[in-house]
């Protein structure tokens, strides 16, 4: 018997020392809220009936994402196998806001959540045939250019992955 | 001639000492973390299967793809140029930055910019160009060239990084740990990255159904300079496209493995370029990206520079199919201890960069490294795309030996030796390619021969002329070759109405005249096991010349080779090989050599010593004449047995027969044939020995008794250890 892909997708989370949080749509604005440290920019979540909290900035500029410590955004898949989000690149900024602080916060649906790469990139090539573009990404960012591995290299120091259950039943 | 040889040695001695520590600790942990990655993997061969098949497919329809991805990318509204070499391409980007009235431009790491030189070129326009990949950035910062394509900067230490940054920004408190450096590098490259007015990028992969470029970074800082600023360039060679956006997910599963041993690294990133996300504007401080409306330029140039060519040639056309994932370098023995400098030429380094370096920037360039491949074969297992490097390797040496200087000693080797190569082959190489020769005169003239090639005048002649290094104890003939015992004891004990079997055993030109007890222990123990054996004249294998890359000798040699096992083969007799590296020609290289059905049939009815030992006692072959014990023994297998998989047998009979054993697991022994003896890599084939040295010194291995597989691995070892090392044929020969 194998592992469902979300199990798959939290241990993998649990191997790369990635926090997972779970939550309910209701519930969503008050559980990121214990995760974050402000400030805090984001971009909105595409889910329905979930909202981020408001000490959250969801029209970021430059200057606001200078600033800021912690980035909110939606991830459109989880990947089981390997424990990465991916984060499409959106008008709004979403890719590359969740670039800059050093603490990025996805947020993934349990029924966006596939088992394995190959799911993750069938899915993909339509959307990339379609002139999108999107990062998969797997933990903080990291460099052992310096002489040993020390993460939060151009891009986040820490990653906090919520994933939003989907049945009304809640989260595990 | 032997200037030349002295100025190697004095590189390669330089190199071990100022980068080989730092080169060594990356490159094993590198090696290690594959191993470890791939082994959590499933599917890995299938994945390597597929990757290769797609590899190939795309090669194969280049100029289609090339077509579609144009006409794609143009439709998504993005420029496509075709540069036909580095001239080409950098007069086309230097054309985009000044139309983008660019004064800084930022990079992401690519191996593709660095064939084309194109930050100095952008330079000469007055261009600021910043490399943000941290390991790159210290290499600017430094002025010095990568030493590895994945990792550019292994060749450095923490503390030398220190003291760069130190000298050239002085900050306010000395920087010191990796997290010091990484974080102050953030700081400085953020702002760098903020202000640039165009960002260039390579690619590892391109989707010619999409557009698509696929960046494989962990940084985060590929994603940057593709993003925050409005103009994008990306270079890549025209190899990197593949069919589809499905064709990505073997190598997105594969590239992080086999290089540094990561299971996937931190960002794939997946760019339709023109992108849809905001460009980061310090100009617009406070306008929210939201409310942006950017008109993105994006600019992809395709690199020819050599590679059209290399598809249509059958040797070095594999080399297309390279992921530039490192697996290669890591995994070789030589490199591990020399890095990219001394085992690379212009722009690339590691196995395959002799195929890429003939290719993209010539002969004259693979020449300065191609020699440093052994041909150990331990990267062919390792390759994600199933190339096979060390033919590479041998075919370029091939053409390089064709291509050089007469040689004023010529004459006196046309008399002696039967090879097949022109005039003008470098007399070292040819030495070493005509070994079976010379060691039919020693063992005719033996013990003579032996003094006479012991007397230091004659040593240090051989240093001078032919580069055979003095330090090197030379093996020493035997008077009576194996053959000639075999005869003189009436040929095999066990009689054909008795045997179970029927073997041909291979006398290799070692195990013949050199280290013939070898060869007396393996006839008396397929005897003990019921086997009737002949030792019937077979010419060389051809590995000798092969690995000098005399590819036409060695393609004799097998027809010969052929010629004389292929009756013996037809008439049900197993053939019995004991040197690994003469098998491995049989398995791996007669491929290449022979038609099909012949090598099917030779590489089918071969079979290395321990492997048809272990295959006999499966069917039932009674062990009890041969000599067991509870004896601890360390085993250094062969690299080339290694890649076949075949040193497990040998594990296997010791351990049935009570041994002990316990194995090496370094990639190769540094002696690789003719390779250590060489008056020019003496001392990297004993850097490289040291490590199986330290393994074998220290516990468990200490005390052990030591056996090795192969005949130059034996000398290798005899000269690490204080302690003799021998055959494990030795260790189960009932006569000992």
């Amino acid at each position: 018997m194998s592992a469902s892909p979300i199990d798959r997708f939290t241990r993998s989370l649990e191997d790369l020392d990635v926090a997972v949080t779970w939550t309910d749509p209701s519930g969503s604005a008050e559980t990121i809220e214990t995760i974050v440290e402000p400030p805090c920019v984001g971009t909105p979540l595409p889910f329905d009936d979930v909202s981020v909290p408001d000490v959250v900035d969801t029209e970021p500029t430059p200057r606001s994402l200078e600033a800021a410590q912690t980035t909110v955004t939606a991830a459109s898949m989880g990947i089981g196998a390997y424990g990465s989000v991916v984060l499409p690149s959106r008008p709004d900024g979403s890719e590359q806001v969740s670039l800059f602080t050093d603490l990025h916060v996805p947020v993934v649906r349990e029924s966006d959540i596939v088992d394995s790469m190959a799911d993750a990139i069938d899915q993909l090539g339509p959307r990339l045939r379609d002139g999108e573009s999107a990062i998969i990404a797997t933990g903080p960012s990291a460099t052992a250019d310096m002489g040993a591995l020390v993460r939060g290299a151009h891009g986040p120091k820490e990653v906090h992955v919520v994933i939003l259950s989907t049945d009304t039943e809640g989260g595990q | 001639m032997s200037d030349a040889r002295e100025a190697t040695a004095d590189r390669i001695r330089h190199l071990l000492r100022t980068e080989g520590a730092a080169v060594e600790e990356n490159t094993l942990g590198f090696n290690q973390g594959r191993y470890d990655s791939v082994a959590d993997l499933e599917d890995y061969e299938k994945l390597k299967h597929r990757a290769r098949e797609i590899k190939s497919d795309a090669i194969e329809r280049l100029p289609e793809l090339i077509d579609e991805l144009t006409a794609r990318v143009e439709a998504n509204g993005g420029t496509v140029y075709l540069a036909s070499d580095a001239a080409d391409a950098n007069r086309y980007i230097r054309e985009v930055t000044r139309e983008a009235e660019a004064d800084r431009l930022v990079k992401s790491k690519s191996m593709t910019s660095e064939e084309l030189e194109v930050n100095e070129a952008l330079e000469l326009d007055g261009v600021d160009v910043v490399e943000t990949d941290l390991g790159e950035w210290v290499l600017q910062l430094a002025d010095e060239a990568p030493s590895h394509i994945v990792a550019p900067a292994i060749h450095k230490s923490r503390e030398e990084i220190a003291r760069l940054f130190n000298e050239l920004f002085d900050p306010d408190e000395p920087l010191e740990t990796a997290e010091e450096l990484t974080m102050f590098a953030r700081e400085k490259l953020g702002e760098q990255i903020r202000e640039a007015d165009v960002g260039m990028t390579g690619a590892n992969f391109i989707t010619a159904d999409s557009g698509t470029i696929m960046l494989v970074t962990s940084e985060g800082n590929a994603r940057k300079t593709a993003v925050v600023p409005d103009t994008h360039v990306a270079v890549a060679g025209v190899e990197k496209i593949v069919p589809s956006v499905e064709d990505l997910s073997p190598f997105i599963e594969l590239i992080g493995r086999s290089g540094t041993g990561q299971d996937i690294t931190s960002y794939i990133s997946l760019l339709t370029p023109p992108v849809d996300s905001p460009v980061v504007d310090v100009d617009e401080p406070d306008v929210a990206f939201a409310d942006r409306d950017d008109d993105r330029a994006f600019h992809l140039v395709l690199i020819d520079n050599g590679r059209m060519a290399m598809r249509e040639d059958d040797d070095l056309r594999e080399t297309l199919y390279c992921i530039r994932c490192s697996a290669c370098a890591n995994s070789c023995a030589n490199f591990q201890s020399v890095g990219g400098h001394a085992f690379g030429g212009e722009t690339y380094s590691g196995g395959i960069a002799t195929g890429w370096e003939a290719g993209v920037h010539g002969y004259d360039s693979a020449a300065t490294f191609n020699d440093l491949c052994t041909g150990c074969s331990r990267c062919v297992n390792q390759c994600p795309v199933g190339i096979d490097i060390p033919w590479i390797n041998t075919v370029v040496r091939d053409r390089l030996n064709r291509g050089g200087d007469p040689s004023r000693f010529e004459f006196l080797y046309e008399e002696l030796v039967p090879d097949e190569e022109p005039s003008g082959i470098d007399l070292q190489k040819r030495l070493f390619g005509n070994y079976g020769t010379l060691a039919k005169l020693g063992s005719a003239t033996a013990p003579l021969s032996n003094a006479i090639a012991s007397l230091s005048p004659v040593r240090s002649a051989m240093e001078r002329l032919v580069g055979i290094d003095s330090r090197r104890e030379l093996p020493s003939f035997e008077r009576e070759t194996l053959r000639g015992w075999f005869a003189s004891r009436g040929g095999c004990q066990v009689s054909l109405a008795d045997a179970d079997r029927e073997v041909v055993l291979y006398a290799d030109v070692y195990t013949n005249h050199v280290a013939v007890d070898r060869g007396k222990a393996a006839v008396r123990v397929l005897e003990a096991l019921d086997v009737h054996v002949t030792i019937p004249s077979v010419p060389e294998s051809g590995r000798a010349p092969l690995s000098q890359g005399m590819v036409s000798t060695a393609d004799r040699r097998a027809s010969e080779v052929f010629a004389a096992l292929a009756e013996p083969i037809d008439a049900g007799r197993d053939v019995v090989v004991i040197e690994p590296s003469d098998l491995a020609m049989f398995d791996r290289e007669y491929e290449r050599l022979l038609p099909a059905p012949s090598y099917e049939r030779l590489s089918a009815n071969s079979y290395e010593l321990f492997e048809y030992i272990y295959g006999l006692l499966e069917n039932g072959a009674d062990p009890d004449q041969l000599r067991s014990g509870s004896e601890a023994i360390a085993y250094h297998a062969h690299c080339q047995q290694r890649t076949l998989g075949l040193e497990v047998y040998t594990t296997a009979v010791l351990s049935e027969l009570g041994y002990d054993v316990l194995e090496s697991d370094v990639e190769c022994c540094g002696m690789a044939g003719s390779f250590g003896y060489k008056r020019q890599y003496y001392e990297l084939s004993m850097d490289v020995g040291d490590r199986l040295r330290e393994q074998f010194e220290r516990e468990p291995a200490r005390d052990r008794r030591v056996v090795a597989s192969g005949t130059s691995c034996v000398e290798q070892l005899s000269d690490l250890l204080s302690r003799e090392s021998e055959h494990p044929v030795m260790v189960i020969d009932p006569a000992a």
